[in-house]
């Protein structure tokens, strides 16, 4: 049997509040094959976030164990956790706050290919360029700063970044959420594309089952930091089966089941 | 409108600035307009001023020229402020970007000798230090920075606590880039402004302090110094209070320029921040 690509069991995270311990993550598994997407949908405050910076090493976890590509992530430290960082990579919400406000789109694309030795000096403009092209933009963006550039270009530039170092799994968290409904649709349509041509799996986060439907083949429903239901995107966002699977598609205006999938 | 524009509306702001102007106007043509030792005898003893226009500000016990004099003094003034204010200034964003971007157990340790620093009267530390290591410029410049990156320290740390629950720093932390890069080159350039907001505190600080030493005989006896002027008057005070009155208003002037150009300048950028 193949092992999947990440494969999560038992992820605990527990927070203090107020004397009181409140479980954000309590006791969640699943796993992602290579390729696949994985939606995680769930009301606000349901713990999808927080997994997603488990998954990152971003807070450490109570409890549980993440595989990743046949390894164990969580054992990993320092210098071996930042070489393997490049396989596991990250897309904000809010493209604005996950860049530095001094950067400009070389820095934000250069970065991550001088951390892991991936091009040298010399090669570097080359290789940011190409990162542009591959995320549909144009090369003469890459000495502009990141506040002069518009929200969705911001989004591509996130994008470019988490693909600079191949990485096999790329987690959004609320990727196109901030995106006007014009500039969403196009993201959502680079992601499947970059999918496809480069094999990535994506642990896609999202609150919005209409984006879920047209990117995610599976999907799993937290609520309050436990999984309520999972299975098939389409089958599941058709007929959910648990309480909060319902609230949310009914929730969801006119919640278009056509997938992107068919389209391409 | 534009900073500059601004910075020229308002009135304290422009007085500090020509101050200043005129200071480091002093400060550089001094080896021109008066080539030489300035402690070389120039006339009689204790002329008073206006009296003779080669030594417009008279001469002092020894008969010194205080034109003279005064002008090498803003040098050594100006050398060890902004030496010490920078000196500080790094010292303190390093310690406080170290201690707030680590946690734990280093900010701790890194805290606790802030405070210890901190609970010493600067002065007093300064004081020590120069009586310990001997008077030379480089150590009174050491001996006013370590009483005065305290407070950049602790500005630095509150700023970076702040900053480095952004999502760009977990964004760094993402791309493999290490710990030590993240905090200073990520981190430390944004918790820099509130930072280089107390520059002109330091600076007019730095510049008595030094005075101060140099009164009491600690300052680099190879210099001529406001503070050592101001302590050579003092013997004549009744008779030729000019040689103390003379140093002690540059002092006062100086500390007032950079004071007054400082604020300007903080003002003007404040204003700016919070337009955008
Ligand atoms: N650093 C933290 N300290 C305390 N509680 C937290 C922290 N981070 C998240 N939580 C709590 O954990 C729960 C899940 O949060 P989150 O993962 O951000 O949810 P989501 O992304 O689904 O909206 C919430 O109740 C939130 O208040
Ligand atoms: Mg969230």
């Amino acid at each position: 049997m193949s092992s999947p690509l990440l494969a999560v069991s038992e992820l605990t995270k527990r927070y203090r509040r107020g004397g009181q311990t409140i479980a954000a993550v309590d006791g969640i598994s699943f796993h992602i094959e290579p390729a696949e997407t994985l939606a995680l949908a769930g009301p606000s405050g349901s713990g999808k976030s927080t997994i997603a910076r488990l998954l990152l090493r971003l807070i450490e976890p109570d409890a549980g164990h993440i595989e990743f590509e046949g390894g164990d992530f969580l054992s990993l430290n320092g210098a071996a956790l930042r070489a393997r960082r490049a396989r596991l990579q990250m897309v904000f919400q809010d493209p604005l706050a996950a860049f530095n406000p001094r950067a400009t789109v070389a820095r934000v694309l250069g970065d991550p290919l001088r951390v892991h030795g991936i091009a040298s000096r010399r090669e570097r403009p080359r290789r940011i360029a190409a990162l542009l092209e591959r995320v549909g933009l144009s090369a003469d963006l890459a000495t502009r700063a990141i506040h002069e550039i518009s929200g969705g270009q911001r989004q591509r530039i996130a994008i470019a970044r988490a693909i600079a170092t191949k990485p096999s799994l790329v987690v959004l968290d609320e990727a196109v959420s901030a995106l006007d409904v014009s500039v969403r649709g196009q993201i959502l349509q680079l992601l499947l594309d970059l999918q496809r041509e480069e094999r990535i799996a994506y642990l896609f986060i999202s609150h919005d089952l209409g984006v879920i439907s047209a990117i995610a083949h599976r999907i799993a429903i937290l609520d309050a930091g436990r999984i309520a239901e999972s299975g098939d995107a389409r089958a599941v966002i058709d007929a959910p089966q648990s309480a909060i699977g319902k609230a949310l598609v009914a929730a969801t205006p006119k919640l278009t089941r056509t997938s992107m999938h068919d389209a391409s | 409108m534009n900073p500059l524009r601004r910075f020229l509306g308002t009135p304290e702001a422009v007085a500090g600035a020509i101050i200043l102007i005129a200071l480091f106007a002093m400060a550089l043509t001094a080896p021109l307009i008066f080539p030489g030792d300035p402690q070389a005898i120039a006339g009689p003893a204790l002329l008073p001023p206006f009296q003779d226009w080669l030594l417009p500000l008279g001469t002092d016990r020894l008969g010194r020229d205080v034109t003279a004099e005064l002008f090498h003094g803003a040098r050594t003034s100006l050398a060890v402020g902004l030496a010490a204010a920078a000196a500080a200034l790094v010292i303190g964003a390093v310690v406080g970007t170290l201690a707030g971007f680590a946690g734990g157990l280093v900010d701790e340790v890194l805290m606790r000798v802030t405070d210890a620093f901190q609970t010493v009267p600067s002065f007093l530390l300064a004081l020590a230090f120069v009586s310990i290591v001997g008077p030379s410029l480089g150590v009174v410049v050491a001996a006013i920075a370590l009483g005065a990156w305290t407070g950049p320290a602790r500005v630095a740390r509150a700023e970076v606590l702040s900053i480095r629950e952004r999502d760009f720093v977990a964004s760094a932390r993402v791309i493999g880039m290490h710990p030590l890069e993240i905090a200073f080159r990520e981190v430390l350039p944004n918790a820099l402004p509130p930072v280089l907001a107390l520059s002109s505190v330091i600076v007019a600080a730095a510049i008595l302090t030094e005075a101060a030493l140099s009164f009491l005989g600690l300052g680099d006896p190879n210099r001529v110094t406001w503070g050592g002027m101001i302590a050579e008057g003092r013997a004549v005070l009744r008779t030729a209070p000019f040689l103390s009155i003379v140093p002690g208003i540059a002092l006062v002037l100086t500390v007032l320029g950079v004071y007054l150009a400082g604020e300007g300048v903080v003002e003007t950028t404040a204003v700016r921040r919070s337009l955008s």
